[in-house]
């Protein structure tokens, strides 16, 4: 049953990944990736990370995805022409690199792993959330006030970026000068 | 029971579609998204490891990559709107200040 | 007693490096330098004539300075070391460096380089006081090359002049080949005995008085190669036949210089290195016997040359070349007693004869040319009376100092072997050419009618004190210095002096009979080539020009210098100057240079192909990061 759940959910992240890759508009892409969003969540409840899951959905799906759609209506972008011109370079890496990972993999061992027998440990049998919450306030409490710092700066980046006239165009007759390249090397 | 391997293999392919993802598209936003791609692929590996271990140590990082990228993406956000507000275009081919 | 030893040579080396220092840092002594030089020069005499009284009554002084090498056996170390020899050749340097000093006041005065002659001059008499006073091979060889280079500071005096910087450099590279000899027998030596110290050398070198050396497959007597090297250094010093040609060209220097280091002193340095080392040549008659010849060679062939030239001073280089030569062939047949006397002698009445020429030379507001000189007695007489005497000085007429020494000569080539007649034989030619062109030299400068450019003539004046005093000084020496080795048993000071020193053990002994004819002969000589000169440029002035007519081929090659100059330049200086030619063109500009610009091109090269990786565009750079994983992978994969 989870084989075929898993079947399932694999599927369509893959499919959803490709298409959005693929995609010409931008607002198909990020649609794509919202719909991966919630098969990677599916995955995670396979996982026993109900938690983890939760959060995928409200953080990724719900603000990240949003703001980018948020940006893409902004900017009010079109769809694109075509792909870089180095397309086919690329694809030719990745797919050898794909080819080579699989390989690697099939090399080692744990294919044929399975569950470590006996009971599991405490943290995990009391409910995911409860098992991260501990361990988020006494193990990880330090990452996890690092990781408010790191939303802080980001919050004040962002503010300070998205202020109206820092990076401005400057507008035709207010004494622009381009600024000169170094182009002496010749 | 689906075995690691399938986990570790499904994480690779999503990773370098978003690696290709990067590599190919001309439009930032889209690639700000195969970078989400990608994280996304890690997220997956982790949590597949701590299942198979027992351990929370695995979902706990992805709490924090969570956060991580929630971040990065507000501030790549801020600068693509600042970048487009200069040149009014998100095509990366038009970025090349930094050609010699 | 010690410490004024030490100060003979360091007096005037202080006045160099004080005078120098002016010069480097600050503005110089300028006109006020002879303040430092002179002072310092005569205190070097007087502790001179000290040492040379000591040296007399209590024997030799030694004292080594300080240790310059020190090399797994070999040591050497640079001292002074007094001895006989050594003692009288530190009073004719310091006598004819302070005299020389003395002149430069009233010779260079006004001169740009004033302050820099002076600490010049200084640095020579340093250079040549420690030259004398070596003990081993070593200094000796090291103040070699520093007279050489003072030589060739001195002559460029006036550098601005192309004559005299080429002159400068004539000198120091003939002189260069000589000592590439010298340096040569000094490595000789050291191989055979393992030391370079007089005493070591002179006590060890005869043990391997059989030995012989392989050059180049021939196996050549050692003991004899060794002199032979070493007397090549005295050739090019001393400006024997033929590394002669650098001693007239050097007369492009100011006169004192001329007195000072090319006459009484730095020339003479071959002389005395051959007397010093008698005993090492001494052990090969076969390099006495080259020595004895090329020093008669080149007395007779100098002469020559010195009949026709019309400059003043190039006649009174040439006879210094002469004089030379007798030097050496009297140190060749073993008389060095009768070298060194003749040095001495002729250190004095030289100084004077050149100081002479400067006098008239100041006095002719720069004028050198005989010809365009004439009559002079009356405008200067002091000049005239002290160049009187150092011309019968010269010419050997008794009693003045000439004729004692150049006697002496004679007689030891009369006694000297089997060979002795031929000897005795260029040196009776030689004198009469020398008695001729010493008086040539008076009746065309100061006799007869003037021919003086009147605007010169307008200025003619006597020297000035400071120089005419000096030659009031050499004039008396040239007449006295004689009477010290007058050949009367008992009285000749010179032989009970140096006679311990250069030929132990042997007794002088003079037959008084050949003696008595053989002054007889050189007064006859020497009178009868004044009485030529005087027909030829007194009594009838212009047989010169019709002599020189009917023999026209025998005075271009006198005149021309038997054409020496222009051999060597289509023998040595051509050649090497094509050669350093093609060197450049080939292996300097185009091998080196391009070389080097070869790499800064190729770089430049390099860096615009690189330059395309960066293309600004973002991609690019993510791809080549993925084609590295890529690369990172496989490696994995193929060593595991």
């Amino acid at each position: 049953m989870t084989l075929v759940l898993f079947l399932y959910f694999a599927g369509v992240i893959v499919l959803t990944a490709v298409l959005v890759v693929a995609s010409r508009k931008p607002v198909n892409s990020a649609l794509s990736l919202l719909i991966m969003f919630f098969h990677v969540a599916g995955l995670f409840v396979l996982l026993n990370a109900e938690f983890i899951a939760a959060v995928q959905i409200i953080v990724y799906a719900g603000a990240i995805l949003v703001l980018y759609l948020f940006v893409v209506m902004l900017l009010n972008l079109r769809a694109e022409e075509g792909y870089h011109k180095q397309y086919i370079v690329g694809l030719v890496v990745g797919l050898a690199i794909l080819i080579e990972a699989v390989f690697i993999l099939s090399r080692s061992g744990f294919s044929d792993r399975a569950l470590p027998a006996g009971a599991p440990p405490a943290d995990i049998l009391s409910g995911n959330t409860e098992g991260i919450g501990r361990a988020l306030y006494t193990t990880y409490l330090f990452p996890f006030e690092v990781a408010s710092l790191i939303l802080l700066v980001a919050m004040i980046g962002a503010i300070i970026l998205a202020q109206k006239g820092v990076f401005d165009r400057p507008t035709v007759g207010a004494g622009f000068k381009p600024a000169p390249t170094d182009r002496k090397m010749d | 029971m689906v075995p690691l391997s399938y986990y570790v293999i499904l994480s690779t392919v999503v990773f370098l579609i978003g690696v290709v993802g990067v590599l190919i598209r001309r439009n930032i936003i889209i690639i700000l998204l195969s970078i989400e791609l990608m994280l996304n692929a890690a997220n997956i590996n982790f949590v597949a490891f701590s299942h198979y271990l027992q351990t929370l140590t695995g979902q706990v990082f992805v709490f924090f990559v969570l956060t991580v990228a929630a971040a990065e993406v507000v501030v790549g956000l801020a600068i693509i709107i600042a970048l487009y507000r200069g040149k009014a275009t998100v095509d990366i081919e038009n970025v090349n200040l930094m050609k010699w | 007693m010690v410490i004024m030893d030490a100060l003979i040579p360091l007096l005037p080396f202080a006045a160099f490096v004080v005078i120098g220092l002016g010069d480097l840092f600050g503005r110089g002594f300028g006109p006020r330098a002879h303040w430092i030089a002179v002072p310092a020069v005569f205190g070097s005499l007087l502790f001179s004539l000290v040492a040379f009284v000591s040296v007399l009554s209590d024997g030799p002084h030694d004292m080594a300075l300080y240790t310059w090498a020190v090399s797994g056996s070999f040591q050497a170390s640079i001292g002074i070391h007094i001895d006989a020899l050594t003692a009288v050749m530190l009073l004719l340097v310091t006598i004819v460096s302070a005299l020389v000093h003395l002149y430069t006041v009233g010779y260079m005065h006004g001169d740009r380089g004033y302050a820099r002659f002076f600490a010049y001059i200084g640095l020579f008499t340093f250079s040549m006081l420690m030259l004398v006073t070596a003990a081993n091979l070593l200094q000796l060889y090291i103040f070699w090359e520093a007279v050489g280079l003072c030589s060739y500071l001195l002559i460029a005096h006036w550098y601005e002049r192309p004559s005299a910087a080429a002159a400068a450099t004539k000198a120091f590279v003939v002189n260069r080949v000589g000592d590439f000899g010298f340096a040569i027998g000094i490595f000789l030596v050291f191989r055979l005995v393992g030391s370079l110290d007089y005493d070591k050398v002179f006590a060890e070198l005869p043990k391997h008085a059989g030995e012989t050396i392989s050059v180049a497959g021939f196996e050549l007597p050692a003991v004899t190669l060794i002199a032979l090297l070493l007397f090549m250094g005295a050739v090019g010093k001393s400006a024997q036949l033929p590394l002669h040609v650098w001693l007239p060209d050097a007369m492009e220097g100011p006169t004192p210089i001329s007195a000072l280091i090319h006459a009484a002193t730095m020339v003479t340095a071959g002389v005395f290195m051959i007397a010093r080392l008698i005993p090492i040549f001494n052990l090969s008659p076969a390099a006495m016997d080259v020595i004895a010849t090329t020093g008669a060679v080149t007395a007779l062939f100098a002469a020559t040359i010195a009949l026709t030239q019309n400059d003043i001073k190039r006649v009174v280089a040439y006879s210094t070349v002469s004089q030379l030569g007798y030097m050496v062939m009297a140190c060749g047949l073993g008389a060095s007693i009768a070298g060194i006397f003749h040095l001495l002698t002729h250190g004095a009445f030289k100084a004077l004869l050149f100081l002479g020429c400067g006098s008239v030379i100041h006095a002719m507001a720069g004028e050198q040319d005989l010809r365009k000189m004439g009559g002079l007695k009356s405008r200067l007489p002091v000049t005239y009376a002290t160049f009187y005497i150092g011309a019968l000085a010269l010419a050997g007429v008794p009693p003045l100092a000439g004729f004692f020494s150049k006697d002496e000569i004679l007689y030891r080539t009369l006694v000297s072997g089997d060979v002795g007649a031929v000897f005795f034989g260029v040196g009776v030619a030689t004198s009469f050419l020398t008695a001729f062109y010493s008086f040539r030299l008076i009746y065309t400068v100061f006799h007869g009618p003037s021919r003086v450019d009147p605007k010169v003539a307008a200025s003619l004046h006597e020297s000035p004190l400071v120089m005419t005093v000096p030659l009031i000084v050499l004039a008396v020496l040239s007449v006295t210095a004689g009477w010290a080795g007058l050949p009367i048993p008992g009285l000749n000071g010179i032989e009970a002096i140096l006679g311990p020193v250069l030929s132990p053990g042997e007794s002088i002994e003079r037959d008084a009979g050949v003696l008595w004819a053989l002054m007889g002969v050189s007064v006859a000589v020497a009178l009868a080539g004044w009485m030529a000169a005087r027909y030829f440029y007194f009594t009838r002035p212009e047989l010169p020009v019709r002599l020189a007519t009917r023999a026209a081929a025998l005075y271009r090659l006198s005149l021309n210098k038997w054409y020496v100059d222009e051999l060597y330049d289509r023998l040595f200086v051509r050649p090497t100057t094509r050669l350093a030619d093609r060197l450049w063109r080939t292996v300097d500009v185009q091998t080196i240079d391009s070389a080097v610009n070869g790499v800064g091109g190729s770089t430049l090269a390099g860096a615009r192909i690189l330059r395309l990786l960066q293309s600004g565009q973002l991609q690019h750079y993510a791809l080549v990061m993925m084609v590295g994983t890529f690369v990172i992978l496989t490696v994995y994969l193929i060593v595991r």
